[in-house]
């Protein structure tokens, strides 16, 4: 080596000064690790909590749990609403791998028509890897034991089990329990404004009809969380913690199903209502509208092929003919207009008037025409109720004009809601001057007063309104609003608290003389017992006492002239029957209100509906008493 | 100093420094620890890295029988070897991850930029070690030109992780070769117009968004911040005493990125806490110090040279991994050395150790000589 010959080095400075630079080096490294421990110790220990914190926020997630739904009972503990187990097959996306490798081997052991296939793949694509996608809800018992068996064959599919309504009565209770649904948009945003989002995160159903509805907040309860732990991308891994849902509380309704079902089996084949009342507390005992329709249906959602007839058929079944059909109420309100024709001193239990078969009022050349042709001859207050004497009431209400007409039967409840525990409910109309303005802009005429005291004309209530109005009269003035829920049970962890629903206070009636609440009950007394009442051969053989009112309403317009003839009118324009009644006429318990579109005659059409029901009301009733209860 | 070779042990003659092997291997089970748990409990990966742990002992020991002469006379071939394989990765290259670093051989695929780690320092050495120290500004400046060459070209592929490295190394060469102070303080003065010209002509997109995130990692909370923000949680979640081996949350449920090869410190730091660190740390420190130790009792100046700047390379391997993961530093590939899951870069700093052996054990055939 050239350089080695040329040049003496002095090695031992070389070396020296190698050393010196190498222990700066080396200082320099202490310094530089010192610098890194700093900023550790500034992480580790300084900030340890935040990055606890935000660690612990990065691998725990808060699931919600869906509380259970408070269950419907009927008065005698019997299940009318409850909650099933049903199944649904689900797809972990990440593990089950494309469906084109298992679908179609899925669906030699499944029913999973074309369509939901179609469906499935097309959202398997969209759908991140690491979700879960439903396949099939509701699957029946037959294919949950036949995907289990398989269940090794097709891995990230899994049967879970998820509570849903059911109603065991089916159309039965529709109208009265209502259903439940899934949650739509603008369910969505309501339970949103409400504030309530976080307590529906895990529910999929909302009460949409009836009690269901009404109840939504009490039936629903208070929702759950549980804590898992996560990976980065969203796995859930393990459970941490869990925080019971609440569940929603039961309610016990007055409703007695085997009322319910005889009001059901009296109606196959009417169009129409019944509502049954407790005398004593305003207890809705059974309320039955026909036709109806299996409220099970719409749980899952309603397909378009079960939907469409629903909605297209000329019976209307989707209406609650109970609280939101409008019937004249025909003769029924006869009771009423006397109550309030002897309160207002324009007669006496024993004023008597002669019935030629028609009404004339002065000055106008039209007749009004009585139901019997050639009229009742001698009529008082007793027979003009017993007997459906028109005339009666076509000259008293005439006397008495609209306005008083309109304000007594207001404090009937007429012309507005009850207030029962659904919403699906009209007031229907109790016209009046300001109303027929209102509403057509014109002048209330004279005439409009007559067809109003037969309870025609622009009169209209709800079968249920009747009864209420019923209820009222047979309690001589005290106010029972009528309602469904009687109790609801609280469910806490240690025992149940019972709420009983209270009344709303509503002053009774006060007249004039208290002996006309017992002067009309008698009339409607003679209804029944008066050879020839109305409702006699109804209720000839009943073992208790009815009083009760029928009534016939004209659904198209006569001429003053023309006779109506069953026979010669179409199906849907022939009358519609009603009947009011209750029992026992001594101490009354049970009170009916019975609407039937293009029946008949009331008396002999909607009377006897009202029959199989009271007497099955009262048969229940003695053998509870034979079992010593 | 006498040298009685009847003192010298079984060890000596096979050439293995005892306490560097000591604190290597140490380290190393350290390191196979920590990558079971980074790497899912993963029996396979475990396998891999046992293999290249293997045959890094394996290049260890052959280069450790190699005397630093022989080291000397071939250096500039070496070197000459290492530029066009360097050349060639730019020209016919294999991309992966977006960057040319690989030259596919058919058998194996394998990164030149490695063989530089070892070329230039020695180079350095070489060069530098012909002249007395301390090196005069002339040789400084052509020392400086010979870091150049591979630093520019391994900076193109582009690769600032081990530009940075080797960049280093020449830097080490120079400074311990006796560089003026005022030399040195000239060049920190002129090294932000430096950085400027690096993030202006020779950094790439991501590059400079790496080093924008580092500045302010939550400004990008879900993306480019996301590893950095996410490492440091594991870290300061581990807290002084660490969650316990296998229980990092942050690793286990894969919220740290690259847990197992460049992130693998904060899958330590937060299973083994501070004091873990500290252990760790003092194990860098102590194989350091060795290092330190075998280039000062060097009696050549090119062993000299060229064993401290291996030395303080792997210092600036261990400071660049654990200031980019605990967010003092931006994120460049630079793995946690022997610790982080990786093939050549093992190899390579196991093949600096062998040299350093080499140094170490044969300097009695240099008294001789």
């Amino acid at each position: 080596m050239p350089y080695q010959q040329i040049t003496i080095r002095d090695h031992s400075s070389e070396s020296n000064l190698f050393t010196r630079r190498a222990f700066f080096a080396f200082i320099f490294v202490i310094i530089l690790i010192l610098v890194l421990l700093s900023n550790l110790y500034h992480l580790q220990v300084e900030k340890h909590e935040t990055y606890k914190t935000r660690s612990n926020d990065n691998r725990i997630s808060v699931r919600p749990i869906a509380p259970n739904r408070g269950l419907i009972f009927d008065r005698n503990g019997i299940l009318l609403a409850e909650n099933r187990s049903t199944y649904s097959l689900d797809v972990l996306l990440e593990k089950s791998g494309k469906p084109d490798k298992w679908l179609k081997r899925l669906a030699d052991l499944l029913v999973l028509d074309d369509d939901l296939q179609k469906k499935f793949s097309k959202k398997f694509k969209r759908t991140s890897r690491f979700k879960t996608l439903t396949l099939k809800n509701n699957l029946s018992d037959q294919e949950v034991a036949k995907f289990s068996v398989n269940q090794h064959k097709f891995p990230g599919i899994s049967i879970e089990a998820r509570l849903t309504r059911f109603y065991p009565y089916g159309e039965a209770l529709t109208h009265a329990l209502g259903y439940v649904g899934k949650i739509n948009k603008k369910e969505l945003i309501n339970i949103d404004q409400a504030g309530n989002s976080a307590n529906y995160a895990a529910s999929y159903d909302i009460g949409k009809q009836g009690i269901e509805r009404y109840y939504e907040n009490e039936l629903h309860g208070k929702v759950g969380y549980r804590e898992v732990e996560i990976n980065s991308r969203g796995r859930i891994l393990r459970t941490l913690k869990i925080d019971a849902p609440i569940p929603g509380n039961d309610l016990i309704l007055s409703l007695d199903i085997d009322l319910q079902k005889t009001a059901q089996a009296a109606l196959i084949g009417r169009r129409g209502a019944v509502v049954v009342i407790d005398a004593k507390d305003g207890g809705i005992l059974a309320l039955y509208s026909n036709p109806s329709y299996d409220p099970n249906l719409f749980v899952h959602g309603i397909s378009n092929k079960d939907y469409s007839p629903l909605i297209t058929s000329l019976d209307r079944p989707l209406i609650n003919r109970a609280t939101q059909g409008r019937y004249p109420p025909a003769s029924t309100i006869k009771p009423f207009l006397a109550l309030l024709g002897l309160e207002d001193g324009l007669v006496t239990e024993h004023t008597i008037i002669n019935d030629p078969g028609f009404y004339r009022i002065p000055r106008v050349k039209r007749k009004w025409r009585d139901w019997k042709k050639w009229g009742h001859g001698k009529v008082d207050l007793s027979i003009s109720i017993a007997q459906s004497c028109d005339i009666y009431y076509y000259d008293l209400s005439y006397k008495l004009g609209i306005d008083k007409i309109s304000d007594f039967m207001g404090k009937f409840g007429f012309g507005e809601s009850t207030g029962v525990d659904i919403h699906e409910e009209t007031g229907a109309i109790m016209p009046s001057r300001g109303w027929k303005r209102g509403q057509y802009n014109q002048p209330w005429y004279a005439g409009d007063t007559i067809s109003v005291g037969i309870g025609q004309g622009y009169w209209t209530a709800t079968p249920l309104q009747l009864a209420y109005a019923t209820a009222t009269i047979a309690n001589k003035g005290i106010i029972r609003p009528p309602h469904f829920v009687m109790q609801q049970r609280v469910q806490k962890a240690a025992q149940n608290d019972i709420i009983n629903t209270e009344d709303p206070d509503r002053p009774p009636i006060v007249l004039r003389d208290d002996n006309h609440w017992q002067i009309v009950l008698n009339a409607m007394r003679q209804t029944v017992i008066n050879p020839r009442g109305t409702a006699h051969k109804i209720f000839k053989t009943a073992k208790y006492e009815v009083a009760g009112k029928t009534g016939t309403a004209q659904v198209i317009g006569m001429k003053e002239d023309e006779e109506y003839d069953e026979k010669k009118i179409a199906e849907r324009n022939r009358d519609n029957a009603m009947f009011i009644g209750f029992a026992p006429f001594d101490d009354p318990q049970i009170v009916i209100a019975v609407a039937l579109e293009n029946a008949g005659h009331g008396g002999s059409v909607a009377g006897p509906v009202a029959r199989k029901i009271m007497d099955k009301y009262f048969n229940n009733k003695e053998k509870l008493i034979a079992n010593g209860q | 100093m006498v040298n009685n070779p009847a003192k010298h042990s079984i060890w000596f003659r096979l050439h293995i420094d005892v306490p560097l092997l000591i604190g290597l291997l140490v380290l190393m089970s350290l390191g196979l620890a920590v990558l079971y748990s980074a790497s899912g409990e993963s029996t396979s990966q475990m396998f891999k890295h046992s293999v290249r742990l293997g045959i890094g002992f394996i290049a260890m020991f052959i280069l450790a029988q190699i005397p630093p002469m022989m080291y000397r006379r071939w250096t500039p071939v070496f070197f000459v070897f290492g530029i066009s394989l360097l050349i060639a990765v730019l020209v016919i290259g294999h991309v992966g991850k977006g960057a040319q670093r690989w030259l596919d051989l058919g058998v194996t695929k394998f990164q030149p930029s490695e063989v530089m780690k070892l070329a230039l320092p020695m180079m350095m050495s070489w060069y530098l070690s012909q002249y007395h120290l301390p090196s005069k500004f002339k040789h400084i400046v052509i020392g400086a030109i010979i870091m150049a060459i591979p630093t520019l070209l391994i900076a193109k592929q582009p690769d600032l992780g081990t530009s940075i490295l080797i960049a280093s190394s020449g830097f080490f060469a120079l400074f311990l070769s006796g560089m003026s102070w005022a030399l040195l303080a000239s060049l920190a003065a002129l090294a932000p117009i430096a950085l400027y010209v690096l993030w202006e002509f020779f950094m790439h997109g991501y590059q400079k968004q790496r080093v924008l995130t580092f500045l302010d990692p939550e400004s990008d909370p879900l993306g480019s911040g996301y590893h950095i923000i996410q490492s440091k949680i594991a870290i300061g979640s581990g807290g002084v005493q660490g969650k316990g081996w296998l229980q990092g949350t942050q690793s286990q449920l894969e919220f740290i990125p690259e847990r197992h090869t460049d992130f693998i410190f904060s899958v330590f730091s937060e299973e083994f806490g501070l004091f873990g660190v500290l252990v760790l740390l003092s194990i860098y420190v102590f194989i350091i110090a060795r290092g330190m130790y075998i280039s000062v009792k060097a009696q050549e100046t090119y062993g000299k040279l060229l064993a401290g700047s291996i030395t303080l390379t792997f210092f600036v391997y261990i400071f660049v991994n654990i200031g980019m993961v605990s967010g003092l530093l931006p994120v460049v590939g630079v793995p946690l050395p022997l610790v982080s899951y990786g093939g050549t870069s093992m190899v390579t700093l196991m093949a600096g150790f062998g040299v350093l052996m080499s140094i170490s054990t044969h300097r009695r055939l240099l008294a001789q000589g």
